[in-house]
């Protein structure tokens, strides 16, 4: 009578033990392993050398540089994906699939080619080299180039959080505040921001996560000037280049404990708040 | 290409919401002057130099073994990850088990984790005093600064897209298919071959595109742990920035090209596979 009788549509157990073992295997391999040397490697010299690396004057100043970056680019960001959201969600147009297409296109870019597209453009040879030299803008090699490539390879991801969460929802609770003669600042506010604030967040923490941690891009457009133009990703690499593994590992702790609170959020979010985010996201 | 070319008007005018002009403005605006026309003055290059100049700039030996290590490794990194993220997202979304949660969570680790990070990462575990460079090189396998590492780093950095596109599909499959098919006599393995798994194909071929259009850019990850020899393991990516370095414009740019077209051509296949699945539907 002990005996289970497996459902028709449950695995038979050899099956299971296999998958789940190939499964667990592949993410420990590929996945873990990569993460936990991190912390062993950054940990290698102990708390203090880690402490050390992590005050570093030239450190401190990559982090000034990336937050500050991020800061720039994530909000510009966000504006322009509920920007799009409302007018792709809310109204119909001609031409509507084609601009979604275009509004993912800085995803299947690669970020080199996304420094690359900005250099022919400020670069001295480029379109607008020589005017900005007269005019002593500093674009590459700077602040400007910096947030550039960071809008660029961050571009899409608050507005692909948006866009099918609010054509989900459609308009008819906009349609009835506005109606009744709700402003249409007032109508986002209580109506559709109350509806999106999840999504929003969601949206918002990708962007800021990539914002930090992006590497090929910023590395063609910054110059690569020690404690003046290195983001925290190149400071990684030049700390990694001349051999100070503590100081390179410790730099990628921080990162990768970022990346871990992104996920721990972002899995908080999916399962708390499944209904409000766009439905690719609920499981 | 140009968005500006086409003609933004609400199909019906009796709209009640406000805000559409001003929105669909910006949109348009801020898509135009960060994204289009830097990737226009990228596309508008090469015909300053002429076509010859660019297939000049390309034809080089090492240019060439460039772009055939990175589509190469790319196309593999791609397919190894749909078989794995196909396996990964049956087991997420079939079986229950302690700590299911995490491993969930984990697969988005490489979009969370900044390639550099993860460059260090693969780069020392793969060395050959490594944790796992030591046991390969026991075998006589070397990773590190071999094409091989730029197969690593691309399988890392492309595994969330196979699992993320197939487990919603798998999730949403209706059970009435199976019992139907166990019903008839099929055994499950017959099942899940001749019945769940063409159900599943537009889904494993949209991830399998997406995993290969990010490897094939990927640069962060790679150029750590490929040792970067011309002609045998360094990517094309890492060729542009070392023209760039070198002021050489024209022949960075038109490496950049050829990715660009690379990119362009991935979206029209995933705008097609998709086509595919709905009229399968």
């Amino acid at each position: 009578m002990s005996k289970r009788v497996t459902k028709p549509t449950e695995d038979p157990l050899w099956l299971k033990l296999t998958l789940g073992a190939v499964a667990l295997a592949f993410v420990a391999v590929v996945l873990v392993l990569p993460l936990v040397l991190v912390f062993k490697e950054a940990l290698a010299g102990g708390v203090d050398a880690f402490f050390n690396a992590m005050t570093e004057p030239d450190t401190l100043a990559s982090v000034k540089l990336s937050l500050l970056a991020a800061a720039i680019a994530v909000p510009l960001n966000t504006v322009f994906g509920i920007a799009a959201a409302w007018a792709i969600a809310k109204f119909d147009f001609r031409g509507k699939t084609f601009l979604v297409t275009l509004i993912d296109l800085p995803f299947s870019v690669s970020p080199v080619v996304a420094g690359l597209v900005y250099v022919l453009i400020f670069g001295n040879h480029g379109w607008f080299g020589s005017t900005l030299a007269d005019h002593d803008i500093r674009i590459l090699f700077a602040l400007p180039g910096i947030v550039l490539a960071t809008i660029f390879v961050t571009f899409p991801f608050v507005a692909r959080e948006l866009i099918p969460l609010m054509v989900d929802q459609g308009r008819d609770e906009e349609e009835a505040a506005a109606t009744l003669g709700a402003s249409g600042f007032r109508t986002f506010l209580m109506v559709t921001l109350p509806n999106i604030k999840w999504g929003l967040l969601y949206g918002i923490l990708l962007c800021n996560a990539r914002a930090l941690g992006e590497f090929g891009a910023v590395s063609v457009l910054s110059g690569k000037i020690r404690g003046e133009t290195n983001t925290m990703p190149l400071h990684i690499q030049l700390l990694y280049d001349n051999y100070d593994y503590v100081g390179a590992f410790a730099v990628a702790a921080l990162l990768a404990m970022l990346g871990l609170l992104t996920l721990a959020i972002k899995s908080f979010l999916e399962w708390r708040y499944a209904d409000e985010l766009a439905a690719s996201h609920r499981h | 290409m140009s968005a500006v070319g086409l003609k933004f008007a609400p199909l019906k005018s009796q709209h009640v919401l406000p805000g559409f002009r001003l929105s669909l403005g910006f949109t348009i605006f801020y898509l135009t002057s960060l994204v289009l026309i830097p990737l226009l003055a990228l596309m508008l290059r090469p015909f300053e130099l002429g076509l010859d100049g660019v297939w000049e700039a390309i034809s080089t030996p090492r240019v060439l073994a460039s772009l055939r290590l990175s589509f190469g490794m790319a196309l593999a990194a791609a397919i190894i990850d749909s078989v794995f993220g196909l396996i990964i997202a049956w087991v997420l979304v079939r079986y229950r088990f302690p700590g299911r949660a995490i491993l969930d969570a984990l697969i988005d680790l490489p979009f969370a984790l900044p390639t550099a990070v993860a460059g260090i990462a693969l780069s020392t575990l793969y060395a050959p005093s490594g944790w796992l460079g030591g046991i390969l090189a026991e075998y006589g396998i070397k990773v590190a600064y071999t094409p091989w590492g730029v197969l690593i780093a691309m399988v890392f950095i492309s595994l969330p897209f196979t699992v993320r596109t197939v487990q919603p599909v798998l999730a949403e499959l209706g059970k009435d298919v199976e019992e139907a098919a166990a019903t008839l006599g099929a055994t499950r393995v017959q099942t899940i071959s001749r019945v769940m798994l063409p159900m599943l194909y537009p889904a494993i071929l949209t991830g399998c595109a997406m995993a290969f259009a990010r490897a094939v850019g990927e640069y962060g990850s790679i150029i750590f742990l490929a040792g970067n020899l011309p002609g045998i393991s360094e990517i094309a990516p890492l060729l542009i920035v070392i023209k760039l370095e070198e002021f050489n414009y024209a022949g960075a740019a038109a490496i950049g090209v050829v990715m660009l077209a690379t990119s362009f051509v991935m979206l029209l296949a995933l705008n097609a596979i998709q086509s595919w699945a709905a009229r399968r539907r």
